[in-house]
């Protein structure tokens, strides 16, 4: 049995009976309300007992291990990895604005920014309402689809039930059509990244409830044949969900609304820059076209003459109702409205501009050091695909192996086997906030690493070196489930 | 240009790299009749003009004393914890998948799962939902999985739980068939008796939720209800309060099988609503049916200690429809800041922060039912809520107050009719005796104007 002393103890084992933070305790209160004995505790919760000292120490130490946008470049394939101004922060931190309950008074500051935003997201998009209620990505998706679900319901089209996906799809369409009580048909993807049109004509029907797409699909790649994917399913009495987990790639130069969407999901903590912050909060704000307006999750902002106020289950009697306690994650939404307002009509153009620019350029000069592209007759959009399964035949590296050894280097790795049906793949997005200097440094990195895949393999085999801990043993984590510290007996 | 770096130089280099012309070359694959003209967005302001837009817009929201609980809860949060939290380290990062570059958001959540599961009294518990309305609706999903002795998918909801929890409920697990049952609360005592589950003995049902507090604020008698949910095969999920966790009697040790909550009163902002985070905590037993993301602690290839994420085949991401759920984000950044927040405070600093709520919100009732026309609903404990009854409607009550800067409580009489004119008020320990004596010489001007005439106010 190792030591499970981790490099930087655990709170809980910095503590001492009888220490604590002093200053953050609340002054006693005098008085005799008390609980009834049978509800009382019977212990102390198990809980640190640091001075405050110890509190900041230890956890910015724990900071200090992490890899993040502000200290490195951070291609990480589909999640736009791009700068979190600092401004959108201390903005949204007002007093005014933390402090304010949920459902006290309208607040009219607030709601304006609330509704500008919505009015903001509905112009990029082309929709016709926008709902910022969705609280991350797959909480939008799950109420464009309940949505379309109620939709085809209204109308007593009770039989549309079947949501298409191309193979290509992220993981949370699936599990989002299943969520909405959805089956799920998959269709192929053809040589070049477009949907199989051939496939798409024989899986539609009676029973097709929509299609979800991500244009420029997860392959990186435009979706040459929107047009006609559109006509098809409309056709065969289905709609159109956009996936917007790539809405960077197209800001300002084509909207979903005009491709023929009926509905998107926006991921803010994307496109919109609004922080990942290790994995959340995030925001799944929904546009919709005309036939969906109705059905939109509450609450949204809405304006009587000069007064803003929420819109409820009154206002909105076929939404799908409500997805948050309140009103979804309201401080993100407010970060992305400060994020839109400092880049304005133009600064939106020049995200998908430079996106694109620095995506295609990265994708050359890998290429030229030998990388192989997995799509290499298409333009990259934002992001693009290598496949290393020439290098997995000849070297016996994998794609895992180039991550980690990335990491080494002081770059946050790729996206690493997503989308699936691309053997060894990374997928690269660079995000239009890099300079030319840190993609030349990654490039640099990149050749330095595939010369150590023909010299010294192992490097890459046993990466990462320089990281607080090695590769972790995944197969014991699952199976000797340690998922809590527990006090010695 | 905003957040670009590039030089026309650089541009140009480029350009010449990729073999384009110009940038737009770059979008040729978009068919030409799709293209976007020029949005309809207001122009690039500097970061100077922003700052002033958004504090002007925040002045006019002002800054007003709340007695508003009802799910989210106002209280004192420690400068170290939105210090720390913002670093970018931890602010700007992603979902820790490249575990060794992620080590320190890992391991603040392996901390974060071990004091949940300190204060539920519970084995095990996840990387936190998006909040405490939506862990109820994934709790409801899971306990569907995990009581194999019940195929009805019926949950059992005391209309003493929070309105818009039942609300979100069934707008997220509805569309899987789920029905939600309720069940009615006694009138005398704000509680869910033993009585109104009767009815359901010896039926087919999933669950039964039990809120402690309830939403009133009072304290139920929740091991006698989960003693009968057992007794009749049926799930417990207990909603809870982890303020009230320091005092109140865990959930574990009354039989809760499935546990949620809001996470937000452990040094989240009210924030207008957002972002907060749910929590979830079970028996080791159901682990695999639990959704959400979980670290684990293991060991690197030369022993060393260190963190992952585990159980990923109930993920979206490998599992597709398959899954759990369809989640793939945690709220990381909220549970860094409770993370920090329980570090501070610990179990006695929860503790004196529950006992200062019960007593301002005792303080509280105490003063606003000597007002003539003010009483209690309730006599039954109560942890740091109260249901006052009004002599006449609320709402004008209310924006009385608001127009004093006073946000008094929340109006029942949509969410709860048959109570009459009830207002639902809550004192923290942010409330001092000055801020209650404050609202109450507020509210009885308010209520008996004759009274402010002779002391020479009037109601502005």
């Amino acid at each position: 049995m190792p030591d499970l002393q981790a490099r930087e103890p655990l709170i809980f084992e910095l503590g001492k009976p009888g220490r604590g933070a002093g200053t953050q305790f609340p002054p006693h209160v005098a008085g005799s309300a008390e609980i009834p004995a049978q509800l009382r505790r019977a212990s102390a919760p198990p809980l640190p007992e640091v001075s405050e000292l110890q509190v900041v120490r230890h956890f910015t130490r724990l900071s200090q291990m992490n890899f993040s946008i502000d200290t490195q470049f951070y291609p990480l394939g589909s999640c736009t990895m791009k700068y979190n101004p600092k401004v959108c922060n201390s903005l949204a931190m007002l007093p005014e604005f933390i402090d304010r309950h949920p459902l006290g008074p309208e607040p009219q500051g607030f709601l304006a920014c609330m509704y500008e935003l919505q009015e903001m997201l509905q112009e990029i998009t082309g929709m016709q309402a926008v709902s910022l209620t969705p609280m991350a990505g797959a909480q939008g998706e799950f109420a464009g689809v309940a949505m379309i679900r109620a939709y085809h319901r209204a109308r007593g089209d009770s039989g549309r039930s079947e949501i298409i996906v191309p193979q290509a799809a992220h993981g949370t369409n699936p599990a989002t059509a299943a969520m909405c009580g959805c089956s799920v048909k998959e269709i192929p993807c053809d040589a070049n990244g477009d949907v199989d049109i051939e496939a798409l004509q024989a899986a539609v029907g009676p029973a097709t409830a929509a299609i979800m797409l991500t244009n420029p699909s997860t392959l990186g790649v435009f979706e040459h044949k929107i047009v006609e994917v559109a006509r098809i399913v409309h056709e065969a009495g289905g709609l159109l969900y956009y996936d917007g987990a790539n809405l960077n790639a197209i800001l300002g130069k084509v909207r979903p609304g005009d491709m023929g969407f009926d509905v998107i999901h926006m991921n803010l903590h994307k496109t919109f820059s609004t922080p990942h912050g290790g994995g959340g909060p995030g925001s799944g704000a929904v546009g919709v076209g005309a036939r969906l307006r109705p059905f939109l999750p509450i609450p949204i902002v809405g304006k009587d003459g000069t007064n803003f106020r929420w819109l409820t289950e009154r206002d909105l009697p076929q939404s799908i109702g409500r997805l948050s306690g309140f009103m979804g994650n309201a401080g993100v939404n407010l970060r992305a409205y400060i994020y839109m307002r400092l880049l304005g009509r133009d600064g939106m153009v020049r995200v998908a501009e430079f996106a694109a620019l620095n995506a295609n350029y990265l994708l050359q000069r890998l290429q030229a050091a030998g990388y192989e592209a997995a799509y290499p007759e298409r333009r990259a959009s934002h992001e693009f695909i290598i496949t290393l399964k020439r290098e997995n035949r000849l070297y016996e590296v994998t794609a895992m192996d180039v991550a980690k050894r990335l990491l080494d280097y002081g770059f946050h790795a790729p996206t690493t086997y997503f989308p699936l049906l691309v053997p060894e793949c990374l997928l690269i997005e660079p995000t239009e906030t890099e300079a030319k200097e840190d993609l030349d440094r990654f490039c640099d990195a990149m050749i330095a690493i595939r010369r150590e895949m023909e010299q010294e393999p192992e490097k890459l085999s046993s990466a990462p070196h320089t990281m607080p801990v090695r590769r972790l043993d995944d197969v014991r984590a699952a199976k000797q489930l340690d998922l809590a510290w527990k006090p010695a007996a | 240009m905003a957040f670009i770096p590039h030089t026309p130089h650089d541009i140009a280099g480029m350009l010449e790299v990729i073999g384009a012309h110009s940038i737009d070359d770059l979008f040729d694959e978009i068919p030409r009749e799709l293209r976007a003209g020029t949005l309809g967005l207001p122009p690039a302001m500097s970061e100077m003009e922003v700052v002033r837009l958004l504090r002007a817009r925040a002045a006019s929201d002002g800054r007003p004393m709340n007695f508003i609980g009802a799910g989210a809860y106002e209280h004192h949060i420690p400068a170290p914890v939105w210090a720390i939290a913002t670093r970018g380290e931890f602010y700007s990062a992603y979902t820790p998948y490249q575990a060794e570059a992620s080590q320190g958001t890992l391991q603040v959540i392996y901390e974060f799962q071990s004091m949940i599961c300190a204060l539920t009294g519970m084995e095990v518990a996840n990387a936190s939902l998006y909040d405490g309305a939506s862990a109820l609706a994934e709790a409801c999903l899971m306990a569907v999985r995990a009581n194999r002795a019940a195929n009805a998918r019926r949950i059992l909801v005391p209309r003493s739980l929070n309105p818009t929890y039942a609300q979100v409920a069934h707008s997220i697990a509805g569309n899987q068939g789920l029905v939600f049952e309720s069940v009615d609360f006694d009138r005398a005592t704000g509680c869910t008796l033993l009585e109104s589950l009767e009815p359901y003995s010896g039926q087919d049902v999933t669950a039964l939720v039990i809120q402690q507090p309830n939403f009133f604020g009072n304290l139920e008698d929740p091991q006698a209800l989960a003693e009968w949910a057992h007794r009749n095969k049926i799930l417990v999920i207990a909603v809870v309060n982890p303020i009230s966790l320091a005092v109140l009697k865990a959930p574990g040790e009354w039989g809760a099988d499935i546990v949620c909550g809001e996470g937000q009163p452990l040094g989240v902002p009210l924030a207008a609503g957002g972002p907060y985070f749910g929590f979830m905590a079970t028996r080791m037993q159901h682990v695999r049916q639990m959704p959400g993301r979980i670290v684990g602690r293991t060991v690197d290839v030369d022993g060393r200690p260190g963190f992952s994420l585990t159980l990923q085949a109930r993920e979206q991401h490998i599992r597709r429809s398959k899954a759990t759920s369809n989640i793939c984000t945690n709220q990381g950044l909220m549970v860094t800041a409770a993370t920090i927040y329980m570090s501070l405070l610990g179990a006695a600093g929860l503790e004196r922060v529950a006992a200062a709520c019960l007593q301002r919100t005792a303080d509280l009732v105490a003063a606003l039912g000597k007002i003539p026309g003010v009483k209690p609903a309730f006599t039954t404990p109560r942890f740091h809520e109260a249901v006052l009854l009004l002599d006449r409607p609320v709402a004008p009550i209310l924006a009385a107050l608001a127009r004093r800067g006073i946000i008094g409580g929340l109006d029942l009489a949509e969410r709860y009719p048959e109570l009459g004119n009830a207002l639902l008020v809550c004192a923290t320990e942010t409330k001092l005796d000055a801020d209650i004596d404050a609202y109450a010489g507020a509210l009885a001007d308010i209520m008996n104007p004759s009274r402010a005439a002779a002391q020479g106010k009037c109601d502005a």
